[in-house]
């Protein structure tokens, strides 16, 4: 019977955690980044991985990655025109560049004003921030991706990215 | 003017091709065995047997990572799946999810993108009756 005990537990924790992170975001820490809220982009960013924070990569990332889902890392991602224009919107006004600036400036770091990069695992700053990680460890069979971030940040469908 | 009258028509339309006591899922097997129909005279119904016979079947046609449906819906429908990015994917059975295949635009796009992952092509009509015959039977 400690069943009745367990959502009080998980209340304690989310408000511990949430205590934390507003500590942080407030001291303008680099371990949160806003989870997706639109439910078109969550359906079709958030079935085959978990749905990337827009704050993690510019909006000119996002607009060269929306115009091509047919060749989605060689996944066909591809969407109708109405719901990639939603979805595109979407991106580009909450990315790392634009809307979600105040989370994600030092992701940016080290990329060329010019470069549109796709992937934020090739990101200069997140390749730093997990240069520690042992390869055995992305080869595990939990992990096997580098994009599969929920392996290792429990927290990250919520946004959160704080090391354990 | 135009736009009054579409909308009318566009309901009727949808009242003619659904007949008055079919779910959505019916209709959808209705359309893939007048396809099947279509693809072979010789058609003579799904079989939720032969549905599953494919969804475990290894092929090598498509993605070496993902050489059968199970790869990322796991060995039972009844339980959740995974995507090789290690994305959490709910049953794939009916019973255990039945908001299943309610919405015909979203299987139809499954349908493309999973069999070419798997078969590296399209599946054919009979596949995807049979495939779904199994699964509305789990
Ligand atoms: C059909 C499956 C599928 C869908 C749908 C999909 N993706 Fe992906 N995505 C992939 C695959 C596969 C990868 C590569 C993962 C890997 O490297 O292991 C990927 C990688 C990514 C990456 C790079 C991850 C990294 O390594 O940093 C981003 C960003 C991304 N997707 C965004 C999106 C967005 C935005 C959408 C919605 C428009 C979307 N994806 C829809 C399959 C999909
Ligand atoms: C194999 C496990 C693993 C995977 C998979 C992984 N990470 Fe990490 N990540 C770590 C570890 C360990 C750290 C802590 C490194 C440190 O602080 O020294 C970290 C740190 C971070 C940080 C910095 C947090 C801080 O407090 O500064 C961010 C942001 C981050 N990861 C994002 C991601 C994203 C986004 C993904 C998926 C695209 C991802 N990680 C995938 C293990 C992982
Ligand atoms: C690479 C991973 C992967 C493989 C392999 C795969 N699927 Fe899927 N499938 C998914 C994902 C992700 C979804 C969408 C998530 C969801 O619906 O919960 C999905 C959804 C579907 C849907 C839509 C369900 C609905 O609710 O409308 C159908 C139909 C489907 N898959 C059929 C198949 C068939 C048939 C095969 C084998 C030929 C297959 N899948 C193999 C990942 C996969």
């Amino acid at each position: 019977m400690n069943i009745p005990y367990r959502p009080l537990t998980l209340t304690l924790v989310g408000l511990a955690f949430s205590a934390i992170v507003l500590q942080r975001v407030e001291a303008g820490g680099d371990d949160y980044f806003p989870p997706v809220i639109d439910p078109v982009v969550k359906e079709e960013c958030g079935s085959c991985h978990l749905a990337f924070a827009p704050s993690m990569l510019p909006a000119r990332s996002w607009k060269r990655m929306m115009a091509d889902l047919k060749n989605h890392f060689g996944d066909d991602a591809s969407v109708d025109a109405a719901t990639a224009a939603r979805i595109s919107a979407y991106l580009t006004t909450n990315a790392a560049d634009t809307g979600g600036k105040r989370y994600s400036s030092k992701l940016l770091r080290g990329i060329a004003p010019n470069s549109a990069p796709l992937r934020i695992t090739e990101l200069p700053r997140w390749v730093d921030k997990h240069r520690e990680v042992p390869n055995w460890e992305w080869k595990h069979k939990d992990v096997r991706s580098k994009a599969n971030c929920v392996a290792c940040h429990t927290g990250a469908e919520q946004g959160f990215y704080e090391d354990d | 003017m135009s736009s009054k009258l579409a909308f009318p028509l566009g309901v009727a339309a949808m009242l003619l091709s659904t007949s008055p006591f079919a779910g959505p899922r019916e209709d959808l097997l209705a359309q893939y065995a007048t396809a099947a129909r279509a693809e072979a005279p010789a058609f003579s119904g799904f079989s939720s047997a032969r549905g599953e016979a494919f969804h475990t079947r290894k092929f090598s046609g498509g993605k070496p990572d993902s050489p059968a449906c199970t790869s990322c819906h796991g060995d039972s429908p009844r339980s959740a799946g995974r995507t090789l990015t290690g994305k959490s994917i709910d049953p794939v059975a009916v019973s255990a999810a039945p908001r299943r295949y309610t919405d015909p635009a979203k299987v139809e796009k499954w349908f493309k993108r999973n069999c070419n992952e798997v078969l590296g092509r399209a599946c054919t009509a009979q596949e995807k009756g049979d495939w779904l015959s199994f699964m509305i039977s789990q």
